[in-house]
């Protein structure tokens, strides 16, 4: 499993990479895109869009069906990836590079705390088999 | 759960099982487009053991099954397969289901997985004026495997040994193999050319085995039900469940053609021509999204404001590279090119009626 060292992870496999004092990149893990397969739509929210810390804020589809993305952090969209919105394969391909979601302005910092490290992501997430 | 005597086999190609119908089968093994396009482009083997299978026998075995079925049976040759719906008293489907007449007194059924039961019971009930009809649910007994793809001819032939060119589309025939009988008929549900074999349970996993070891080097993979449900989705083959259930008639889907009201009494019969005489409030079309986003079963399609019908069925084809789809929409809608919306999370997107099927195997069947 890759879980990049320099990351913030949430339970339902999101991640959050902090950029600036109150800035932060988000997408999904390289196990989600694993489990989902195939990953042939994403949707995006707008920019300026208020989001919550674990609340639905993007939707990606497999073949099969349509998965809610949760926020691992409240904020504000800053810029998003109209790239993967194109060729969503990308998320398949580089779940933590050129696969990215979106850009956000966090209102609270502190939020990071209640993320998971890499080691908590790794153990603790319940990855099922 | 229930499990296919191909179950072990699932777990051992490393299939991803999911619950369908109460069966354990395998979603896909690799991921559902490279499943897909190995049908399209070479052949795939998919394990079909969950299909219920009824055998019917009896002196008046053809016309019972005339009798409940909107196909016209009568007209088959012996060794020849038909694609019909059942119908109830008020035209609704049932079920769609295969009919094959080995010949007039002896015919096998093959039915929807989750319609098995009910199908039975509903056979057995419309057969009193039909007696002696004896009717065994085959399906623990016997395993079936389809086998899809430009190759499957070529692969068939070289593996077990037997010239298939006589076999033309919706035939089948009996054949020895490994001392035992199987039946294969040049039938599917991919768009492709292809076959289906029927197996004693007890040999499925041996002949399972053979056919995908001695065809693997030329690119047979095994294919779960994934990408059995976007081939059929791109061959507009309809799903059961999905496109069809009890309250829709055949008329309404694009299936009408498998009602013959000129074949004389059946099942359904009066409701379908009081309905096709009155006229039919909505028809199901194939449609393309034209703006982003995948159509799924059950969203709603509209004409600015107004709900003009349903989606049945929707997805992203991996052939064409198109989010497409089935629907119903009210009739004066349904022509080509008609631009409509469907309601996908509380937003809107384009779509536009186009013609189906949505992809066409480009190599028919040899003969």
């Amino acid at each position: 499993m890759n879980i990049p060292n320099e990351l913030f992870y949430t339970k339902t496999h999101e991640w959050a990479k902090k950029i600036g004092p109150r800035e932060a990149v988000v997408g999904i893990t390289d196990y989600a895109q694993k489990q989902l397969k195939d990953i042939v739509f994403v949707e995006l929210p707008s920019i300026g869009k208020e989001v919550k810390m674990g609340a639905p804020c993007a939707v990606v589809e497999s073949v099969k069906a349509a998965y809610d993305i949760y926020s691992p952090l409240s904020g504000k969209v800053t810029k998003i990836n109209q790239k993967v919105q194109e060729e969503p394969q990308l998320v398949n391909e580089d779940p933590y590079g050129e696969g990215w979601f979106f850009h956000m302005e966090i209102s609270d910092p502190n939020e990071f705390n209640k993320l998971l490290n890499p080691g908590q992501y790794e153990t603790g997430a319940g990855f099922e088999h | 759960m229930k499990k296919t005597p191909l179950y072990d086999t699932h777990l051992k190609l490393n299939g991803t099982m999911v619950s369908f119908h109460d069966y354990s089968m395998p979603l896909h093994y690799s991921s559902i487009i490279n499943e897909h396009l190995c049908v399209r482009e070479n052949a795939g083997l998919f394990d079909v053991s969950h299909m219920g299978r009824f055998e019917i026998s009896g002196d008046k075995a053809l016309p019972f099954i005339q009798h409940v079925i909107t196909n016209n049976v009568v007209r088959l040759a012996d060794k020849q397969a038909l694609y019909t719906p059942l119908c109830n008293e008020q035209g609704g489907i049932i079920d769609d289901i295969l009919v094959y007449k080995w010949h007039d007194k002896s015919l096998m059924l093959v039915v929807n997985c989750g319609n098995r039961e009910k199908d039975f019971l509903w056979l057995q009930k419309q057969a009193t004026n039909y007696q002696p009809l004896e009717m065994k649910d085959v399906t623990d007994y016997v395993s079936l495997i389809s086998f899809q793809g430009p190759l499957s001819c070529r692969m068939l032939e070289a593996t077990l040994s037997y010239k298939l060119d006589h076999l033309r589309r919706f035939s089948f025939d009996n054949f020895l193999w490994n001392d035992t009988r199987i039946v294969i008929s040049r039938t599917g549900y991919t768009g492709e050319d292809g076959f289906e074999i029927f197996v004693n349970a007890k040999q499925a996993v041996k002949l399972w085995d053979l056919l995908l070891e001695k065809n693997k080097q030329n690119g047979l993979n095994p294919i779960g039900l994934g990408a059995r449900d976007t081939l059929r989705l791109e061959a507009c083959l309809l799903l059961y469940g999905n496109d069809m259930d009890e309250t829709i008639t055949p008329l309404e889907t694009i299936i009408g053609w498998t009602v013959k009201f000129d074949k004389g009494d059946f099942i359904g019969r009066e409701a379908l021509s009081r309905q096709k005489e009155k006229g039919i409030g909505r028809k199901m079309v194939g449609f393309e999204m034209t703006d982003r986003g995948i159509p799924r079963h059950g969203y709603p399609v509209l004409k600015g404001n107004e709900s003009v019908g349903k989606v049945t069925s929707g997805s992203f084809s991996p052939s064409t590279h198109k989010n497409v789809g089935l629907c119903f929409i009210k009739t004066q809608y349904a022509k080509t090119g008609e631009a409509f919306q469907i309601q996908i999370r509380n937003n809107n997107y384009n779509a536009r009626v186009v013609k189906i099927p949505f992809y066409r195997s480009i190599k028919k069947e040899g003969k």
